[in-house]
């Protein structure tokens, strides 16, 4: 049993972004979900699982079931980072092919821009790690840039052309705050947050919610927007703080893609689009090694001269992802309306011409949850 | 003057391991049933699941894994320190603890260095460990 090609994204929708103009996290996350429901053609009574995970609410699936006044018969609040939602992906498809639910919605809100651009979190500190100032989350990605740097020979101006790529794609999205684009000397620099990553290393902090909608395939069929197929899911984890993260340079996204490739029937050269975690610099690049697009170590050379930027060879991020173009806290929601949108060929301007099979990967914490999904077009 | 640093609510093992500390001793664990060293102290072993064992005093010396200076707090308690530099550092013994490093020019920090342990009284009833460039 394989929930390969059970399922399908029926509706998929983005609320408003950047900033919520006195919305709250929760209003957010039921603008968005209004909107799919609209994409789909359903209505809330039809919605029968609730999946979501938040930074602001310790049991957030409770409070949208209040908030919105929907009674779900199956519920799924996994929290692993800002990965959750593409983890929620596989638990809505095991729940929805063992019959304990037929119409899933996957939520997330936040307003971490309005809160004065500071991350919101509820996470605990580990007591080793709380006495010596760390910065959450991006004193862990120096300490795993600064790794990756002495083994393999990284440096800080590879690591910005990742950011000078996501630019580029961002200037293709109207929605997108900086119209303008960015140079590697622009971030190397930028002001030094903690060694060896840059202000222009870290992703924007902005508001956003977004929601999708989840089906059967059959139960898609009767519905009029275009289903975007749920081919393979993975998902892997082993540690939670910088401290437990034996290995700095590589992941178990390693894992994940592994499992979701193996599901799928795919590897790395059939993807068309490809959406990644990048929170920072560094941790879109060893994604890239981790999933497969390059050997371990490579990572560095393999994204420079524009290799990932608009008409390289790999389309990664092509809406201008966290770093340019929208980062509530949690990414991973929009890495997969992204996809959605490229495999619906409704990207517009950044439209990848006929894309049919999209990678997504999400991790959480200090690339210590891991989940990775191949969506597509067409049924498996 | 910034205020007080962040003083963690300690439970369990934590409190072994922070009255270690405010003994001088920077301590780690060793299974007495399969030899298994483990960091931080837990109440069951890593590897084979077992509750005995025992707490070991390190001899404090080890090379940096990897570390991140800090240009920016990460929290207000912090802001008269900066630029500040947090370790992980592997010890000898082959555990690995993280920390901040002192008596070291941000500029002169680099993977694979030599350091050592020391102990600072945050307040009469707290001490942390912190490394330094190792005396060689």
């Amino acid at each position: 049993m394989s929930i390969r090609d059970t399922v399908a994204i029926v509706g998929a929708a983005e609320s408003d972004v950047w900033e919520s103009q006195g919305r709250s996290p929760i209003g957010l996350m039921a603008q968005a979900i209004k909107r799919a429901l609209d994409d789909a053609g359903l209505r809330k009574d039809d919605v029968d699982g609730l999946f979501t995970a938040s930074s602001y609410y310790h049991m957030p699936a409770l409070n949208l079931s209040e908030y919105l006044k929907i009674f779900p018969r199956y519920v799924d609040s996994t929290t692993i980072g800002g990965c959750s939602f593409v983890s929620h992906i596989q638990h809505a498809a095991a729940a929805i092919q063992a019959g304990l639910c037929e119409v899933a919605v996957i939520a997330y809100g936040s307003t971490q821009r309005s809160d004065r651009g500071k991350l919101v979190s509820m996470a605990e500190w580990l007591p080793y790690e709380e006495p010596y100032g760390l910065q959450h989350p991006i004193s862990s990605f120096g300490m795993i840039a600064h790794r990756h740097m002495a083994e393999y020979g990284t440096t800080s101006e590879q690591l910005a052309e990742i950011a000078v790529s996501a630019r580029q794609w961002a200037m293709k999205n109207p929605k997108a705050p900086y119209p303008r684009p960015l140079t590697v000397e622009d971030v190397v620099s930028s002001r030094m947050v903690s060694s060896p990553l840059h202000k222009f290393d870290c992703c924007l902090v902005t508001d956003g919610g977004g929601a999708m909608v989840i089906t059967s395939v059959d139960r898609a069929k009767d519905l009029n927007s275009k289903p975007i197929y749920v081919l393979g899911a993975g998902e892997a984890a082993n540690h939670r703080n910088i401290l437990g993260m034996d290995d700095l340079t590589t992941t178990e996204a390693v894992s994940s893609s592994q499992r979701a490739y193996a599901m799928a029937g795919v590897g790395p050269a059939d993807f068309d689009t490809v959406h990644v975690y990048d929170a920072f610099t560094i941790s879109a690049l060893i994604q890239l090694e981790d999933l497969g697009f390059c050997k371990k170590g490579e990572g560095g050379s393999f994204v420079e001269n524009g290799r990932i930027a608009p008409g390289g060879e790999l389309p990664v991020n092509t809406n201008g992802g966290g770093l340019s173009y929208c980062h509530p806290g949690m990414l991973s929601m929009f890495l997969l309306l992204e996809a959605v949108a490229q495999l619906r060929d409704e990207a517009g301007e950044r439209q990848i011409p006929d894309a049919q099979l999209s990678l997504v990967h999400g991790m959480g914490g200090a690339l210590a949850g891991h989940a990775t999904a191949v969506l597509s077009n067409r049924r498996g | 003057m910034a205020a007080t640093k962040p003083i963690p609510t300690l439970r369990g093992e934590e409190k072994v391991y922070f009255e270690e500390a405010k003994n001088g001793r920077l301590v780690y664990q060793l299974c007495r049933d399969c030899a298994q060293r483990i960091f931080y102290p837990r109440t069951v072993c890593t590897n084979c699941m077992s509750e005995n064992l025992e707490y070991v005093a390190s001899a404090g010396k080890g090379t940096i894994y990897s570390f991140t200076t800090l240009h920016v707090p990460g929290h207000p308690e912090f802001a008269d320190d900066v630029p500040y530099t947090v370790v992980l550092v592997d010890l000898e013994e082959g555990v690995r603890v993280l920390a901040d490093l002192v008596d070291c020019d941000p500029d002169d920090v680099k993977v694979g260095m030599s350091v050592e342990v020391l102990f600072e009284a945050v307040t009469e009833d707290f001490t942390v460990p912190r490394f330094r460039p190792s005396a060689q």
